[in-house]
């Protein structure tokens, strides 16, 4: 998973957002946006706005509480791309 | 939504709420304004012999009228146990505002979703001359119990 290019995309819309005491490379498929990354709920919006434009898909409020890792982020775009 | 309802549910007060009145609002813009009262607390020391309105509290009206009223409307009565809380802010001052002035706040959504709220606000003085401009967001957050 950490080499597909999904992964790598997401890596770069996450990594404006990160606060100044986080690395990308502390960033892992299992990094819990809030607890671990210490990214706060407003940039979160940011990202899951982020990830709509490119992937050119809409995520719902009930999606937001489901992705709340790099993983979960992942599989939901994945669902999302496939009911496209 | 009236001006009045609006503002009774701003969860200020004085010394702290700098909104007067709502001229106008949309799901897409608002127009609010709030005149600075020569007596305001903060005038006796922002500066020492030079009274002038800090520019933290141009960007807190900006985002009373341009976010928090906002919000009020768009959300209604849904409303009722969240707050607003300011995430972030990029503001460009153009004018100094002298204690006893009146300005006007004219606010535009950029977008509201996942109750994170942005506008592009402008402050405008009583010669409608530019005071401050800039993007301003705010989440919602809910109000816990007690």
């Amino acid at each position: 998973m950490e080499n597909s290019p999904r992964y790598d995309d997401l890596l770069k819309i996450i990594q404006p957002y990160l606060p100044e005491d986080i690395t990308p490379n502390q960033v892992g498929p299992k990094s819990h946006f809030v607890e671990e990354l210490n990214i706060n709920s407003a940039h979160l919006v940011d990202i899951v706005l982020d990830v709509e434009d490119k992937y050119d898909i809409v995520l719902e409020n009930e999606d937001m509480d489901q992705m709340q890792t790099v993983d979960q982020a992942i599989e939901l775009i994945q669902k999302k791309l496939a009911a496209k | 939504m009236n001006s009045k309802s609006i503002i009774e549910r701003l969860p200020y007060d004085k010394p702290f709420l700098f909104v007067d009145e709502i001229h106008e609002v949309s799901e897409e813009r608002i127009h609010g304004s709030f005149t600075f009262r020569e007596d305001l607390d903060f005038y006796h020391g922002h500066f020492k012999e030079l009274p002038v309105t800090p520019g933290v509290i141009l960007i807190e009206c900006c985002a009373q009228i341009g976010l928090v009223c906002l919000a009020i409307f768009i959300m209604e009565d849904s409303i009722s146990n969240t707050t607003m809380a300011l995430s972030s802010s990029e503001m460009e001052f153009y004018q100094a505002v002298k204690p006893g002035e009146r300005v006007e706040v004219v606010s535009r959504k950029l977008y509201f979703r996942f109750g994170k709220l942005k506008c592009e606000v402008k402050m405008y003085n009583a010669d409608k001359n530019l005071v401050c401009k800039g993007q301003i967001a705010g989440m919602l957050k809910p109000v816990s119990d007690g």
